[in-house]
């Protein structure tokens, strides 16, 4: 069993040992990176940690979705 | 101007600033720079406004008005955060999406302590014990009752009651972290810290049990 099979609340509690940044790394990265996503660059290798942490923080997850979905509004309207 | 629907759209959003350097002008003076902070706040409540009424399902009994009111005290509060940290702006991104992610921070936290407010937070390390509810049915093998077992004391041994508190509370019993903070009387990045530290700590326990592989 790995950790991919887990349970969903049981990943969770027990998170993951990939390198990651915390809150505030990722609050000061965040506008960078969804440019990043939105351009189709690789976010992930150029804003190393940022995704493993958005797996592990619910409330900088979300706020990553809506900076991503208010620039698609932008780009539309 | 009527205050926003319960149910918009994107009409409900005013449209978008246009993208040109007018931001200089906020480190400007005189009417330059009022213009320039009207410009910035009314981007600022239209990010907030996006926000509010993006989370409005976890706010059911909250009015239009009072949603629109949570939203411009965000964007209120955003921009004396933008205005103090100008500095931090280096052109990584543009200026516009930077400015965007404080109104989102200030308005998510507000309708997440706005949605907690009259709830109670239970930080009783007890509650761990629900886990039992959340791990393998029935059908399961016993790999999976020996991992629950193992996660379970996990909890209860190896890992401080700081650490034991802010992980039962944000991941069993789902508390948002910023609520957590606040009702502890710290903050998010912190909180992160101790739930970060928590879960290295689980992790170890739950390989030196005999599951390595369920930590990778």
């Amino acid at each position: 069993m790995t950790g991919r099979d887990l349970d969903p609340t049981l990943m969770r509690l027990l998170g993951s040992d990939e390198p990651e940044l915390d809150c505030d790394e990722c609050f000061a990265q965040l506008d960078r990176y969804v440019e990043l996503e939105l351009r189709g660059a690789p976010a992930d290798a150029l804003v190393p940690g940022l995704r493993a942490h958005l797996v592990g923080c619910p409330a900088c997850a979300e706020e990553h979705e809506s900076l991503r979905a208010l620039l698609e509004l932008d780009s539309v309207s | 101007m009527a205050p926003p629907d319960t149910n918009p759209d994107v009409s409900a959003i005013a449209a978008a600033p246009a993208l040109t350097e007018w931001h200089l002008d906020l480190q400007a003076e005189g009417a330059r720079r009022d213009e320039a902070v009207a410009h910035l706040h009314g981007l600022l409540l239209r990010a907030a406004r996006f926000e509010v009424f993006r989370r409005r399902n976890s706010l059911p009994q909250i009015s239009a008005a009072e949603l629109d009111d949570l939203a411009q005290q965000a964007a209120d509060d955003a921009a004396v955060s933008v205005l103090r940290r100008l500095d931090d702006f280096r052109g990584e991104s543009n200026f516009r999406t930077w400015a965007y992610k404080f109104a989102l921070l200030e308005a998510s936290v507000k309708v997440r302590r706005r949605a907690w407010r009259d709830r109670e937070v239970t930080l009783e390390p007890e509650h761990w014990e629900s886990l039992a509810h959340a791990g393998p049915g029935p059908d399961d093998d016993a790999e999976n009752a020996a991992l629950l077992e193992a996660v379970r004391e996990g909890i209860r041994s190896a890992l401080t009651p700081r650490q034991r508190q802010v992980l039962v509370a944000t991941v069993l019993e789902g508390v948002p972290i910023d609520v957590l903070a606040e009702r502890l009387g710290s903050n998010r990045n912190a909180l992160y810290k101790v739930l970060h530290d928590a879960r290295r700590r689980l992790r170890e326990h739950v390989a030196a049990a005999g599951f390595p592989e369920a930590t990778r």
